[in-house]
């Protein structure tokens, strides 16, 4: 049948996709090229989500041969999940933020750009579909140097040394992360990511086995800008295109966290004794600093993407959290907050290369009666940022309120935890509470007073964003069914 | 000889710690990806120094009737593409350093910093 053949589609399609895009230099063809191409993926991503509801686990062997010989595609519910945010938030940002894009882009280097953002795409879906561990790496590579242009590809030149310390820190996660891999391979001969796992079992001397634990920890949570190694990002998110921020906040770093859990969980939780203290211990310490001291430096913060940008480090410990739980429900939370996270943020950051589109500067002063002037644009980007609060009807609450569950449920720790949960949701009232003050200023700017509402269809697709976040907050089905069956797959090792 | 048998993996560390090195407290940004790449050809030699075996040659058909020990040919070929990302990277970081210099006009991170501060 030929649905069997998606998971290859959905890798394949994209990065095939990207060298017709750089053919034409005419920036809108490149565009709608790129966007038609995106749209496929998140349709493909949709067919592969609802049979991934059905099966624990749709193996595709590459070139037929069979795994643990050949590259396995392996696709989970947790998999599926990830790419539904890949492809839908590269659709989402594409279409809707064209504008942004012709004034951030040199037209000469237009269909370059949307080449190597069909290349970000096709890498973060190859990472969360293969399950080959050096695959992953490649794809890991592919996508992170994409990236790199991306960022990059904007006017701005602080993004210039921002990437560069990005490059830096990221080829060495990754490096760190092929160290790991190379150890585990050494001692059982496998880099298929089940074959593996079986195969530990077998190991006699366990010390490169441990080894490797660190190196891929250690790596994959640098890659994934886990607080204290998050110090590329805020920078990195800042002076990015726009438009592109938008798209990688949204999955870059989740997917590194899919790594992450994928082998903590899969792959040593079940054949290292102690594992899951040990990745609990190590963890849930850097979550809640995470949590506590990016917030507060997100209050302090007078430059709108930088805020978020620190946001969204202390949302990261939201999810590092909820797995550091080790339970059904704290794996939950985590996971469907990854959803529920890249929705909100990158609304956020869509609606911010809005207002981008009518002023050159987005410190909190800069964008002061903005509010008065672009409402429908400003009272999207609330909706979002009530989901990211976590109010009740928003999809924010749903992981949230399972993160309570699951932090209650763990024992003496728990109050502690939901503490830390509360008064960082406090935290992130009061740096929204400052976009409002200052974006509703009776004394506006010189731009803002001049500034007019963005047409009606990108505001459309900025709304179908936001409400989005309301629709998932009031029937969270698919996404919290594809994230219990992921955790409860995860967690299977450990039962 | 226990600790000093299989040396190659000292190597592969000690290339490992001189890359990272220079990568933390070189301040000119050339420098820092040539110790980028030191850290990165580290690695490749854990992998070459792992698909040794004694005695094996290349994996190549021979005359059946010769015994036949190969050294494993697959962290060759992992290695392979490895040296393939290792320069794309290198030539990324290459071209954002040019364009660093034609903007800031100094390759030292603390210059670079200080011109940042001042905008």
């Amino acid at each position: 049948m030929w649905t069997a053949q998606l998971p290859a589609l959905v890798i394949a399609g994209p990065p095939a996709a990207a060298p017709v895009a750089a053919r034409r230099p005419g920036a809108s063809w490149s565009w709608a090229f790129a966007a038609l191409a995106s749209a496929a993926s998140f349709a493909i991503a949709m067919l592969l989500a609802l049979a991934a509801t059905e099966v624990t686990a749709i193996s595709y062997a590459v070139g037929s041969w069979p795994p643990p010989f050949g590259i396995e595609l392996r696709i989970t519910g947790f998999s599926a999940l990830l790419m539904l945010i890949i492809t839908g938030a590269s659709t989402i940002a594409l279409v809707g933020g064209k504008a942004s894009l012709d004034s951030d882009i040199a037209p000469a280097r237009r269909h370059y750009f949307y080449a190597a953002w069909l290349l970000a795409v096709g890498g973060l879906v190859g990472i969360v579909a293969s399950g080959d561990a050096f695959n992953i790496f490649v794809f890991m590579e592919v996508s992170s140097l994409a990236t790199y242009i991306l960022i990059a590809a904007g006017g701005n030149p602080r993004a210039l040394p921002a990437v560069f310390k990005y490059l830096v820190m990221g080829t060495i996660g990754a490096t760190f992360y092929l160290i790991g891999i190379g150890l585990i391979y050494l001692m059982t001969g496998t880099l298929n990511l089940v074959d593996m796992e079986t195969r530990i079992h077998d190991v006699t001397d366990l010390k490169p086995i441990y080894a490797a634990v660190g190196f891929v920890t250690l790596g994959l949570v640098l890659k994934a800008g886990v607080f204290p190694l998050h110090v590329w990002l805020p920078n990195a998110y800042a002076w990015s295109p726009h438009v592109v921020t938008a798209f990688i906040a949204a999955c870059s770093t989740k997917v590194s966290l899919y790594v992450l859990l994928r082998f903590d969980f899969m792959v040593f939780q079940g054949s290292l004794g102690g594992h899951d203290l040990q990745f609990a211990g190590f963890l849930m310490p850097l979550a809640v600093l995470g949590i506590l001291v990016a917030s507060a430096v997100a209050m302090t913060e007078g430059h709108l993407k930088r805020m978020l940008a620190y946001s969204s480090i202390a949302q990261i410990g939201y999810i590092v959290l909820g797995a550091s739980l080790m339970s059904v429900s704290g794996l939950t939370a985590g996971i469907v907050h990854m959803f529920n996270h890249a929705l909100a943020k990158g609304t956020m950051f869509l609606a911010i290369a809005f207002i981008a589109t009518r002023l050159t500067a987005l410190r909190l002063d800069d964008i002061a009666g903005i509010g008065r002037r672009m409402p429908w644009t400003l009272g999207a980007f609330l909706v979002a940022a009530m989901s990211l609060i976590g109010l009740p009807g928003t999809a924010g609450f749903i992981s949230k309120w399972y993160l309570v569950l699951a932090a209650l449920q763990s024992g003496a720790v728990g109050a502690l935890l939901v503490a830390v949960v509360l008064v960082s949701s406090l935290m992130a009232v009061y740096y929204i509470w400052r976009v409002v003050e200052a974006a509703w200023s009776s004394t506006p700017g010189a731009e803002a007073a001049g500034a007019r509402e963005v047409p009606l269809p990108m505001l459309a697709v900025l709304w179908t964003a936001a409400l989005a976040s309301i629709w998932f907050g009031l029937q969270p089905g698919l996404p919290l069914a594809l994230s219990r069956s992921a955790a409860t797959y995860l967690l299977g090792q450990l039962q | 000889m226990k600790y000093f048998g299989l040396y190659n993996y000292w190597v592969f560390t000690l290339l490992l710690m001189i890359g990272l090195y220079a990568v933390i407290a070189k301040a000119n940004l050339v420098k820092k990806l040539l110790g980028l790449s030191i850290f990165q050809s580290a690695v490749f030699l854990l992998y070459i120094s792992m698909a040794k075996v004694d005695g094996g040659t290349a994996p190549i058909i021979q005359h059946a009737d010769e015994p036949q020990v190969f050294s494993n040919p697959l962290p060759h070929v992992l290695i392979l593409t490895a040296i393939v990302v290792g320069i794309s990277t290198i030539a990324l970081g290459l071209a954002i350093v040019v364009r660093i210099r034609e903007e800031y006009g100094t390759i030292e991170e603390n210059e670079i910093q200080a011109r940042d501060r001042d905008r």
